[in-house]
């Protein structure tokens, strides 16, 4: 059985993760952040493939690792198969690095990869997700107030001072929200 | 206007010049959107780039080098043809081992051979007493931090991979490792030895400026394949950055450079600290002034020089020729030409580093002549490799 360790500075991440890799039928070894101190953990738990975080600062220690002869632990080299580029591209472009333990370079490694990806990209959708949901929310409340404002100021009905921002956006060829905001600014200086 | 174009960057000081030529305007006078992604690591820099996730970055001069020689994972050659500064390192200690030090008798502000032998006094101390080597930090496999570091490690007989350990710890955290007791030194660029000398945690021991004076650093890193399809946009990104250099190296500008650097997008550390780095006593960057920005060839091959005394090169070379197909002098002088800036017309000079003469034109024997080395390559067989002119190496 192939022994992983994981390197995520985001738990709720490196958690599904671990789950999803014991499910595959991997041991998961240790899950660590860049504050631990990996070179120590390698040495004493030698796992067979460190899954790291792009975001993790800790990827320069590990491509130290890589090169140093006279230290203990097990050179590691960088990814499943330096020749398979695309495997390489949608691992950075998950933010996922990986390094295998030499001599295990190869298909026995790859699924290991594949699952990280997968996870990875699965909560960058969930992050993306998240963060459009808050937006939509945080631009609503922005056109309520606009629309509170020219009810105010021009005595209109909730449905006609909606009208009202929608077709100056629509003659700007702006967004609802970007005009909305201008109003706020506007009432705020006046 | 064109492609976004990504570009990242570090949080280091010298990473000043993309900075600048994004807060100022002067991409988006070239014609060019430019984001910055901001990278933890070099290793991301190195794969991000290689995969084309980044049109350029802020790089480690031996990096290039590296991935152009076959020695990283990925085999995708880097370029570069832009220096983006000199000079910004130093080797900071911890207070414990400064004490020891002074102990020992070494007044402060010693030169650095001094400090170097004194060190090596303790080293053997320490070996004699069966105390754990101390460990000096750097920041990458490739950095001129490593050579510049080993290069005055053995200057005083100490053998790196003998009697230090050298761990790589990423530059942000060098600080906290020394508070930490981790380490014992480092040699970091800024603005982090003015904040580990700020914070008390250690004291600088030798600035590099006065080992190598105006030393090769960072450069923008391309792509070799991305430089083959985008060749005005490098060139409009060369200008840009050739002003904004400009612009960072007026001593006047100093204090207005520290303020937007030591904001999150870019270094994240205490407006003193990068004012220390910028607009203090020590000299540490250069950033255009004496061509500062030209792509030195005679600074690759004494790198490669490097990645040969310490085994990381392990099959002969012919110098001149793998410095030209990395270091593209030519485009830096249509980019400068372009703006009216003079450049140099030779490419390569002799270069010094504590008072070791490197001619480009003896690179093979300077590479060989260390009696404090890891070579793996036959001294004639180097020899044999070189070839006194460059036919056109692209």
């Amino acid at each position: 059985m192939l022994r992983v360790m994981l390197v995520d500075e985001k738990p709720e991440r490196s958690s599904q993760l671990e789950r999803a890799l014991a499910d595959a039928g991997y041991e998961v070894v240790a899950t660590l952040t860049g504050r631990d101190d990996l070179r120590a953990r390698i040495a004493a738990l030698s796992p067979d493939v460190i899954i790291v975080d792009m975001q993790s600062p800790s990827r320069d220690v590990l491509e130290d690792m890589r090169r140093i002869h006279e230290e203990r632990p097990r050179p590691v080299v960088m990814f499943v198969d330096e020749t398979d580029a695309d495997s390489i591209r949608a691992a950075v472009r998950a933010g996922v690095s990986a390094y295998v333990v030499d001599g295990l370079k190869g298909r026995s490694v790859r699924p290991v990869v594949e699952v990280a990806i997968a996870r990875f990209e699965e909560f960058q959708a969930l992050r993306n997700e998240l963060e459009s949901a808050r937006t939509t929310l945080a631009d609503r409340k922005l056109v309520e107030r606009a629309k509170g404002i020219i009810m105010r100021r021009k005595s209109l009905s909730e449905e006609d001072a909606y009208q009202l921002l929608r077709k100056s956006a629509m003659d700007q060829k702006r967004k609802i929200v970007e005009v909305a905001r201008e109003v706020i600014a506007m009432a705020e200086l006046l | 206007m064109t492609r976004e174009l990504v570009v990242g960057i570090t949080p280091l000081a010298d990473c000043a010049p993309i900075a600048v030529a994004l807060e100022h305007g002067h991409f988006a006078r070239e014609g060019l959107r430019v984001r910055l992604s901001r990278e933890p690591s070099w290793a991301n820099i190195r794969d991000k780039l290689a995969t084309g996730a980044l049109d350029a970055a802020h790089m480690l001069a031996p990096m290039t080098l590296a991935a152009s020689l076959g020695l990283e994972p990925i085999a995708e050659p880097a370029v570069t043809a832009f220096s983006l500064g000199l000079g910004g390192n130093a080797i900071t200690v911890s207070e414990r081992l400064r004490e020891r030090l002074t102990r020992a008798g070494l007044p402060s502000a010693a030169p650095p051979e001094a400090c170097a032998r004194a060190l090596a006094r303790l080293l053997d101390e320490d070996r004699a007493a069966g105390r754990a080597p101390l460990r000096i930090a750097t920041v990458f496999p490739f950095s001129m931090h490593g050579y510049e570091l080993r290069f005055w490690l053995a200057s005083a007989g100490i053998v790196p991979n003998r009697d230090v350990r050298l761990p790589v710890v990423p530059p942000p955290r060098m600080v906290a490792e020394l508070e930490a007791g981790a380490i014992d030194g480092f040699c970091v660029g800024e603005p982090w030895n003015s904040l580990a000398e700020l914070r008390g945690a250690g004291s600088l021991l030798v600035a590099v400026e006065d080992l190598w004076s105006r030393a090769p650093e960072k450069v923008l890193g391309v792509n070799a394949r991305w430089l083959e399809r985008n060749g005005e946009i490098h060139r409009a990104l060369l200008r840009a950055l050739l002003a904004a250099a400009h612009w960072c190296d007026e001593a006047e500008n100093r204090p207005e450079l520290a303020r937007l650097l030591s904001t999150s997008h870019y270094v994240d550390a205490p407006l003193e600290t990068l004012y220390r780095s910028l607009a203090g006593a020590s000299h540490f960057h250069t950033f255009c002034a004496g061509d500062a920005n030209f792509p030195w060839r005679s600074h690759a091959m004494w790198i490669a020089t490097q990645m040969l005394r310490w085994g990381q090169i392990e099959k002969p070379l012919d110098l001149r020729a793998a410095a030209a197909r990395v270091y593209r002098a030519d485009l830096y002088r249509d980019a400068a030409a372009d703006l009216g800036v003079p450049a140099p017309r030779e490419d390569e000079k002799c270069e010094s580093f504590g008072g070791a003469r490197f001619d480009p034109a003896r690179a093979a024997e300077f590479a060989t002549s260390f009696a404090i080395a890891d070579l793996r390559v036959a001294s004639d067989e180097l020899a044999a490799a070189q070839h006194a002119q460059v036919t056109d190496a692209r």
